[in-house]
């Protein structure tokens, strides 16, 4: 690093494209993102149903409760599910979000392995329903919905939880994506910030190249041992059509879209975001803004997913 | 260019701001810093005298107009039942008091508030006096005066330096018949003053008498010196009688022009003047408002000294804010900190500002670690989120009110002023810390907490300091360069502080 690096860092962070927060927040949330559609992405149960009418693939929802009283129906109202994920409906960053994988002796046993009584449980959604977990505190409501049995493909390279993959979509395009693995510190959640693992995806190829724990490239997962990159992602194509899909659903233009991969089910959408971080860079160690900038350069936006992904992938 | 309206706005403001800022410093006389403070003289002048029965009294008495190199603070007349005018005749200015009846001893007070102003401009310069008339000296007199104009005609060039010879000559301690002639009747300075005009006026110099009041702390029974006036036929050139030499004593006021006497009582007795003068420092901003207000400027009628006192203690406390807020907006925007809440640190911080800093961070601790336990035990409850909320609450309160008994009865008083924190915000840090503590942990919880203790600290230091304190109260304008700082800052895209450490693994290849 030369002194002028040295003493001026963020010219070499300008000149590799990284985007700081200020220029998110101006140059794209506050730019792309018309305040009056962040409701859509905000209600995940919006989201679910605006996904299922434009024919996207999402966790099943079981159950929604809106009201105090409901839980004392709580027992009826899971009775037909063996394991389930309760997570709300405003909720930011995985926050309270429990998945609940069995039943044992009436209690309902957490992936964590902990096992709640069915009035923790409920104590746990009432939480939720006061507006513990939801943006400003607002009364919120608690979603039930089918738990996520997720490709087996991840089993050596995550801890617990679900890993998911992060895109970043700009006027339907995606730009970047990475995988995010739980791991031990994070305890089961897929934030890079509490400890999760960000691993860079090749857009054109779907495969892996680079991982990255808090702040620091890595090669192997840190709980587990397996080797991060080189793993090729199933249904790469069908993931890029449907994150560019996610863009006309909402209307707004620059978002985050969250997908698992089910087993069976291959990939679902859990969440879109209206204000993606920006760890997505760290993992990829690359920054957005070129790509950003190029699209942004573009007059006009090919109209079929198809010539989107295409796009996407010669990023 | 990028973002040119709101550049253009905000050099307007800055514009706006400091340039009034500027008009307020060099025109009014405004202090920049805090702690500047300006000489003010208070005159007084008591007057006695003793009232016939059953007669009329009126009481003339001349005062200062203008006075050179100074601006009247203020100016007040003490007089209970007496009926006040005051006169200017563009010469002189005089008091007026009259009363039907009144009686034995009666006392009057005039009192003058100076404040040296070196920028106060001089009087415009007087018409030329009415044409001397040479007066008609006796003949005992005649040929003494003649001589000394002669003596002195012939070593000057114009009429101040003529003038200025006939003093000195009148003046010298060498025994000279002729002058010693003319002082040979002479009582006291003023009639020696006055005997001077009178020979002025054989060489057809026109001259008056002044009478100045010499401003030296702590005189009780002054009076007024008599001084010349010489007009050199442009302006009136003051010149000391007894040493002829140019110009005013230092630090005095011109009380009265002219022969006549100062004071006149018709109706009383015994009529006497007593001169008192006292000095004192007194704040630069309190002089500069009353000088405003003299000179007309409309600006200070709008400034926030026109309030009542108690609100303008409130507006003194309420103008930091905006500092504390951009403060704010440099810690997260520019430097990437992280605190509970955007602006509850500058609350805490304003609670510091009653409690002083290291007191306030010690009952914040305190208090927040107590209502941290106790929120612990609630969440043991299960508890609903509002109902646990408002217990919180509560708690904080009755914590509150513990410590600060608790101290009072120790002698330590500073605890009391915890009342005056913000509980609201006290409770919801301590349920938000409790938060942060359960999802990530209590390391996260302690460095959020450390932080907006930090931020607090930060905002306490500089709402606390007495220079912007002054600046943003006697120049409110100054904020609006605090806002056009703002709105560029809203701006900002650059990368935060922090930003640079969080992306530092790509500052490495």
């Amino acid at each position: 690093m030369s002194w002028v690096d040295r003493l001026m860092p963020w010219r070499k962070l300008r000149e590799q494209g990284i985007m700081g927060m200020n220029e998110r927040n101006a140059g794209f949330t506050l730019r792309y993102n018309p305040r009056s559609y962040y409701p859509l992405v905000d209600d995940k149960r919006i989201t679910k149903q605006l996904a299922l009418d434009a024919g996207i693939a999402v966790p099943a929802l079981y159950a929604v409760i809106e009201i105090e009283h409901q839980l004392e129906n709580l027992r009826r109202i899971l009775a037909d599910y063996e394991d389930f994920v309760v997570k709300p409906a405003h909720g930011s960053g995985g926050e309270g979000i429990l998945v609940v994988t069995g039943r044992s002796n009436g209690r309902y046993r957490l992936s964590s392995g902990l096992a709640l009584t069915e009035d923790e449980l409920a104590h746990h959604i009432s939480n939720i329903l006061s507006g513990l977990y939801s943006l400003g505190g607002l009364p919120d409501c608690a979603l039930i919905e089918y738990r996520v049995d997720f490709d087996p493909l991840f089993d050596d390279v995550s801890f617990q939880g679900v890993p998911d993959i992060r895109t970043v979509v700009f006027r339907g395009v995606p730009v970047m994506a990475m995988i995010r693995l739980p791991t031990r510190v994070s305890d089961g959640k897929a934030n890079l910030h509490q400890g999760a693992v960000g691993v860079g995806i090749d857009l054109a190829t779907g495969v892996t190249f680079s991982g990255v724990w808090r702040e620091m490239p890595v090669d192997h997962h840190p709980d587990t041992g397996g080797t991060i990159a080189g793993i090729r992602i199933p249904h790469w194509e069908d993931i890029l059509a449907l994150t560019a899909l996610c863009d006309d659903l909402t209307g707004l233009g620059y978002i985050g879209v969250d997908i698992v991969l089910d087993r069976t089910l291959g990939p679902l959408m859990l969440e879109m975001n209206a204000r993606p971080g920006l760890s997505i860079q760290i993992a990829n160690r690359r920054g957005l803004l070129p790509r950003l900038r190029y699209l942004e350069g573009l007059n006009a936006i090919p109209e079929s997913i198809a010539d989107r992904v295409a796009l996407a992938r010669s990023l | 260019m990028k973002n040119l309206h709101l550049k253009i706005l905000a050099l307007l403001l800055v514009l706006i701001g400091v340039g009034l800022c500027y008009y307020k410093v060099t025109r009014l006389g405004l202090p920049l810093l805090p702690t500047e403070q300006a000489d003010v003289w208070t005159l007084e002048a008591r007057i006695e005298f003793k009232a016939r029965k059953d007669v009329p009294v009126k009481v003339q008495f001349f005062i200062p107009r203008q006075p050179a190199g100074y601006t009247v603070v203020d100016e007040n007349f003490v007089s209970s039942s007496y009926g006040l005018t005051t006169e200017d005749d563009g010469v002189r200015r005089s008091a007026q008091w009259a009363a039907r009846s009144a009686n034995g001893y009666q006392v009057l007070y005039y009192r003058l508030h100076l404040a040296k102003d070196p920028s106060t401009p001089p009087p415009p310069a007087e018409a030329y006096p009415i044409k001397l008339e040479t007066p008609d000296y006796p003949e005992l007199l005649r040929p003494a005066v003649t001589a000394v104009i002669e003596e002195a005609r012939s070593k000057s060039a114009d009429p101040l330096s003529f003038g200025r010879e006939i003093l000195l000559r009148l003046n010298s301690g060498v025994a000279d018949a002729n002058v010693s002639l003319l002082r040979q009747d002479i009582q006291s300075p003023s009639e020696w003053a006055k005997r001077q005009i009178y020979v002025l006026a054989g060489a057809n110099i026109p001259a008056r008498l002044l009478h100045v009041l010499q401003l030296r702390d702590g005189v009780k029974h002054g009076e007024l010196t008599p001084w010349l006036e010489i007009h050199d036929g442009h302006a009136w050139q003051a010149v000391n009688p007894q040493t002829a030499e140019l110009g005013l004593p230092h630090d005095a006021v011109v009380w009265h022009v002219g022969t006549g006497p100062v004071l006149s009582v018709s109706g009383g007795r015994f009529g006497n003047a007593e001169y008192s003068v006292t000095r004192h420092a007194q704040e630069m901003t309190s002089v500069a408002e009353q000088r405003a207000r003299q000179m007309g400027s409309r600006l200070m009628e709008f400034s926030l000294f026109g309030l009542p006192v108690q609100t303008q203690n409130v507006y003194r406390v309420l103008l930091l804010v905006p500092l504390g807020a951009f403060l704010i907006v440099l810690l997260r925007n520019v430097v990437g900190f992280k605190s509970f809440g955007t602006f509850m640190p500058i609350l805490i911080a304003l609670a510091f500002r009653e409690t002083k800093i290291w007191w306030g961070l010690a009952l914040f601790s305190l208090v927040v670690a107590l209502g941290l336990m106790i929120r612990f035990y609630l969440e043991y409850l299960k508890l609903l989120l509002v109902p646990r909320l408002a217990a919180v609450l509560i708690i904080v309160i009755m914590l509150m009110a513990t410590v600060s008994l608790l101290s009072h009865k120790l002698g330590v008083d500073r605890g009391v002023s915890v009342a005056l924190f913000p509980m609201v915000i006290l409770a919801m840090t301590v349920e938000r810390m409790s938060l942060v503590w359960e999802e990530s942990g209590p390391w996260e919880a302690l460095q959020q907490g450390v932080g907006s203790l930090l931020v607090a600290s930060l905002g306490y230091l500089v709402m606390s300091s007495s220079l912007l304190g002054h600046l943003v109260f006697v120049f409110p304008e100054l904020l609006l360069v605090v806002l056009a700082a703002t709105l560029l800052l809203g701006r900002y895209t650059g990368y935060r502080l922090t930003e640079l450490w969080r992306f530092r693994s790509a500052l490495r290849e």
